[in-house]
C-alpha cells in the first residue's frame, strides 16, 4: 500500500469526480509536517457509490473534506464534472458547494440545538433556493418525507427532540435539499445502534435511486462499507492501497493492510477463526514522519528491502482490482 | 437462633450481624425449632452441583432511578451466573442497561437517585446491602473493571506509573520500587513496548490501544478473579479491537478469571464468549450459551439484532432487514413484552401479558412465540399475510429464500 500510480482512474465522460495527486499538509511543532494525504488519486462515476475504509489517522475524513476545498488543499486537481475546483475562487467555490454536501458522523452536534428544524433544513435555501417561504416549506417537507420524518410535528421541533437516528436522517434531508450531485457521507452510521444503522444504510440506497446521487461512503466499519458501495478504496496513512469491486476486494483482498482489516473484523459467527497471533504491533505510525517507501512496511509480514527503498505504484491484478504492493497477496500464493 | 446457637456453631458477634442482614431464618418440618439458612431471594442459589463453582450469581437486580416521579428501570430483574474461567457476554443496544447493569454488580451507581435490589452474591458474599468501605476490599483483588473510554478512563494530570501503582501500594502493601517493577511486568502482559520507560508517560503521550491497554494492566494489577469488560473495543479501531480482544482473552485464559464482556456488537461476542446474554429495555430477553444462541435463536428480538448487522459474506447491496421504530422509554414501559411494538412475530397476548423467562435444555428465553416454535411460524406467517410493517423484513428474507442465520 502507500503506493502511488495511475493505473487505476478510468477514462469516460461519466465520471463525476476526478481527484488527481492529491495532497494535503497542515504544520506541526518544530517546523515538521503532518502528511496527512500524500497524492491520492481516485474517479467517481455517475451513480457509483466510492466506499472508504480506513483506521483512524489514516485521515480518510481529510480526503472528504478536501474534495469539498475544506481546507483548500495544498496541492493537486479535484475536478467536479469536468471543472477544476482547485482553481475557483472563494464566492464561485461557495457556489459550487451546492453540488456537494456532507453528512457528518455525529448527528446530534451537527445540527444546531437552538434552531427548529424546518430552519435547519431550509437554511441552505435561503442562500441558492426559493426564498419565498411556502416555496420553501412545500420543498423542505417533501424532502422530510422521503427521509421518514414527519414535516408537520417537526417543523416547530428542535434537535434534542429527536433520537440520534432522526437527527441523521434531518442531516440527510438538509444534504439533500439543495439537490447535489454528489453527497460525501464521513461515518455517517458509527455513531448509531445497529437496528438504527440497517434503516440509515437502507435509506441511503433508497435516497440514492430516487435522486440519482452519487455517494462517497467513509466507514471503519468494513461490512457497512461493502454492503453500501460498488467500489471500496482501502487508504493507509494517506495513501491508497488497494481499489476494487466491493465483492472482488472482500473475495480477493490484495493488500496485506487490507488482509487485516477482513481478519480483524469481527463476523457474528461463533465459528469464524480468530486470529489469535495479532497482538502487538498495531500501532499506526507518526504521519509526521511517515516510513520510507511503502508506508505500510512497518507493520507488514512480508516487508523486504525493497518495499523500504521503493514506493508501490499502483498495478491491475484484475479487472477493476487494483493495488499497489511489491508483494502482493495474489502473488504470494495466499 | 439464640446467643447460645451461634457461639455452638462458631459465629462471632460482628459475623452474626451481618449474617443477620443477609439471610432471612425460616422454619421447617411443620413450625418445630429447626431453621435452615436460606438466601433472601428466592431457592435459586441452592447449593446445587453447578453453583459451586460460580463465581458469581445475581438474582433478581433491579436498579431504578427516580426521575420526575417516575422510576426509569434501568436493570429490572436480572439473574445470571458467572464461572471461574468463562466469559459471559451481555448484548444489547444502547439505553437497555447493560452497562447500568455491570456498574450496579461493582456497587459503582453514584447516582444519587438510584436505588439497587436484588442479590449479587460474589463467592459466597453478598455485595447488595455493603457500604463502599466494605466493597473496596473486594474492588481490585476481587473483581475488576475496564471502561469503555480509555481517554477519559485514565487522569490525564497523573503519569501511567503512578495511575498503575497507586491500588497496588493500597492493597497489597508494597515499597514503591516493589511497586513500580510489578508495574513493569503488568506493562509487559498488556505486551507495551518498553514499559519502563512508559511509567513517566501522560496519557495523552500514548494512542487509544495503548491506554487501554494500561486501563487493562490497571485491572489486572491485583490479580482479579472476576474482570467486567464494558464495551472495551468501542472507542478503538479494528485493527486494535482485534489486538485488545485476544489480548483478554490471553489474560483470562492464563489467570483462570470469570469474565464479564458488555458489548453492542454480536460480531465481537460470537467468538470470544462461553455464554451470551442479550438485552432489552432492562430485562434479559435470552440467554445460552453462545453455539446454541447462533446455531438456534428463540427470541425475536435476538434474530432481529442478528439480520441487521451487515455481514461482509453478504454480497454488496443486500437489502438489511431493520428494525422498525425505537428502543422504548424505560420510564413508560408498555405493559406485556417492551418488543413487542417492534417484533415481527407479534400477537394480541405480547401486549397484555409479559413472558417470563422460561428454560429449554439450558436455554432461556422470554418469548410466547419464539422463533422456531409452530406457533411462532404462524403468527410471523398471519403478521407477514396482513402486511404488519414490521414484519416486511422477514417477509423479503423468506421470499429470497434465506434461512434463520444467513
Amino acid at each position: 500500500m502507500a503506493g502511488s500510480g495511475t493505473a487505476h482512474l478510468r477514462d469516460g465522460d461519466d465520471m463525476v469526480i476526478r481527484v488527481e495527486d492529491l495532497t494535503v499538509e497542515f504544520p506541526a511543532k518544530g517546523g515538521n509536517v503532518v502528511h496527512a494525504v500524500s497524492g491520492i488519486r481516485f474517479d467517481v462515476r455517475r451513480g457509483e457509490t466510492l466506499g472508504r475504509v480506513r483506521d483512524s489517522g489514516c485521515v480518510k475524513s481529510t480526503t472528504g473534506k478536501a474534495i469539498l476545498q475544506l481546507p483548500h488543499p495544498t496541492s493537486g486537481s479535484v475536478q467536479l464534472d469536468g471543472e477544476e475546483l482547485t482553481e475557483l475562487s472563494r464566492t464561485e467555490m461557495t457556489a459550487r458547494r451546492t453540488d456537494i454536501q456532507m453528512i457528518f458522523q455525529d448527528p446530534i452536534s451537527s445540527l444546531n440545538p437552538r434552531r427548529t428544524i424546518g430552519k435547519i433544513v431550509a437554511e441552505p435555501l435561503d442562500v441558492w433556493g426559493p426564498k419565498a417561504s411556502d416555496e420553501q416549506w412545500a420543498l423542505v417537507a417533501s424532502i422530510l418525507d422521503a427521509v421518514g420524518i414527519d414535516p408537520e410535528s417537526a417543523k416547530y421541533k428542535r434537535p434534542h427532540e429527536y433520537s440520534g437516528g432522526q437527527c441523521q436522517r434531518i442531516s440527510i434531508a438538509r444534504a439533500l435539499v439543495m439537490e447535489p450531485k454528489v453527497i460525501i457521507c464521513d461515518e455517517p452510521v458509527s455513531a448509531l445502534d445497529v437496528s438504527v444503522q440497517a434503516q440509515i444504510l437502507n435509506m441511503l440506497e433508497d435516497l440514492k435511486a430516487k435522486y440519482g446521487l452519487t455517494l462517497v461512503f467513509i466507514a471503519h466499519d468494513l461490512a457497512v462499507v461493502k454492503n453500501i458501495s460498488d467500489r471500496v478504496a482501502v487508504m493507509y496513512l494517506g495513501k491508497m492501497c488497494e481499489i476494487s469491486d466491493s465483492d472482488d476486494l472482500y473475495a480477493k483482498p490484495a493488500h496485506p493492510y487490507t488482509q487485516l482489516l477482513i481478519d480483524s473484523h469481527p463476523e457474528p459467527n461463533p465459528e469464524a477463526v480468530i486470529n489469535e497471533a495479532v497482538v502487538l504491533g498495531g500501532e499506526i505510525p507518526s504521519p509526521i514522519f511517515p516510513p520510507s517507501g511503502c508506508r505500510f512496511r512497518t507493520r507488514c509480514e512480508f516487508a523486504d528491502e525493497q518495499c523500504a527503498n521503493e514506493e508501490p505504484k499502483m498495478a491491475k491484478i484484475s479487472d477493476e482490482h487494483y493495488v499497489a504492493c511489491h508483494h502482493p497477496l495474489t502473488e504470494v500464493g495466499k | 437462633m439464640t446467643r447460645r446457637e451461634y457461639r455452638a456453631q462458631g459465629i462471632a458477634g460482628d459475623e452474626r450481624h451481618k449474617v443477620h442482614c443477609n439471610h432471612r431464618r425460616t422454619p421447617v418440618n411443620g413450625g418445630t425449632r429447626v431453621y435452615v439458612w436460606q438466601q433472601k431471594k428466592g431457592g435459586v442459589v441452592s447449593s446445587s452441583a453447578s453453583n459451586s463453582r460460580a463465581l458469581l450469581s445475581v438474582r433478581d437486580l433491579q436498579t431504578h432511578f427516580e426521575v420526575g416521579g417516575h422510576a426509569v428501570k434501568a436493570v429490572d430483574g436480572v439473574s445470571f451466573d458467572v464461572y471461574e474461567g468463562k466469559t459471559l457476554g451481555i448484548v444489547g443496544e444502547s439505553g437497555c442497561g447493560k452497562t447500568v447493569l455491570s456498574r450496579s454488580i461493582m456497587g459503582i451507581t453514584t447516582a444519587s437517585n438510584a436505588s439497587t435490589s436484588g442479590s449479587v452474591n460474589y463467592s459466597g458474599t453478598e455485595l447488595i446491602g455493603k457500604s463502599k468501605r466494605e466493597l473496596r476490599t473486594f474492588w481490585g483483588e476481587e473483581m475488576a473493571m475496564v471502561f469503555q473510554d480509555p481517554m477519559t478512563s485514565l487522569n490525564p494530570v497523573v503519569r501511567i506509573g503512578r495511575q498503575l501503582t497507586e491500588h497496588l501500594r493500597a492493597h497489597k502493601d508494597l515499597s514503591r520500587s516493589d511497586a513500580n517493577d510489578l508495574a513493569v511486568q503488568l506493562l509487559t502482559w498488556v505486551r507495551i513496548p518498553e514499559p519502563r520507560e512508559r511509567l513517566n508517560n501522560y496519557p495523552h503521550q500514548m494512542s487509544g490501544g495503548m491506554r487501554q491497554r494500561v486501563c487493562i494492566a490497571i485491572a489486572l494489577a491485583c490479580s482479579p478473579k472476576l474482570l467486567f469488560a464494558d464495551e472495551p473495543t468501542t472507542a478503538l479501531d479494528v485493527t486494535v479491537q482485534h489486538q485488545i480482544l485476544n489480548l483478554l482473552s490471553q489474560q483470562q485464559q492464563e489467570r483462570q478469571m470469570g469474565m464479564v464482556l458488555v458489548t453492542h456488537d454480536l460480531g465481537v461476542v460470537a467468538t470470544r464468549t462461553d455464554d451470551i446474554a442479550v438485552m432489552y429495555a432492562g430485562k434479559i430477553v435470552e440467554k445460552s450459551s453462545t453455539s446454541a444462541l447462533f446455531s438456534e435463536m428463540r427470541h425475536p428480538y435476538t434474530q432481529s439484532l442478528f439480520w441487521s448487522i451487515p455481514k461482509t459474506s453478504e454480497p454488496k447491496h443486500t437489502r438489511l432487514s431493520a428494525i422498525v421504530g425505537r428502543p422504548p422509554n424505560l420510564a413508560a414501559l408498555p405493559p406485556g413484552c417492551s418488543f413487542a411494538d417492534r417484533c415481527p412475530y407479534v400477537q394480541p397476548i405480547c401486549r397484555e401479558v409479559e413472558p417470563k423467562l422460561r428454560t429449554i435444555d439450558s436455554h432461556s428465553f422470554a418469548c410466547h412465540l419464539p422463533v422456531g416454535s409452530t406457533e411462532g411460524e404462524a403468527a410471523l406467517s398471519a403478521n407477514i399475510s396482513v402486511g404488519l410493517p414490521q414484519s416486511e423484513g422477514a417477509a423479503a428474507r423468506r421470499e429470497a429464500g434465506q434461512g434463520i442465520l444467513t
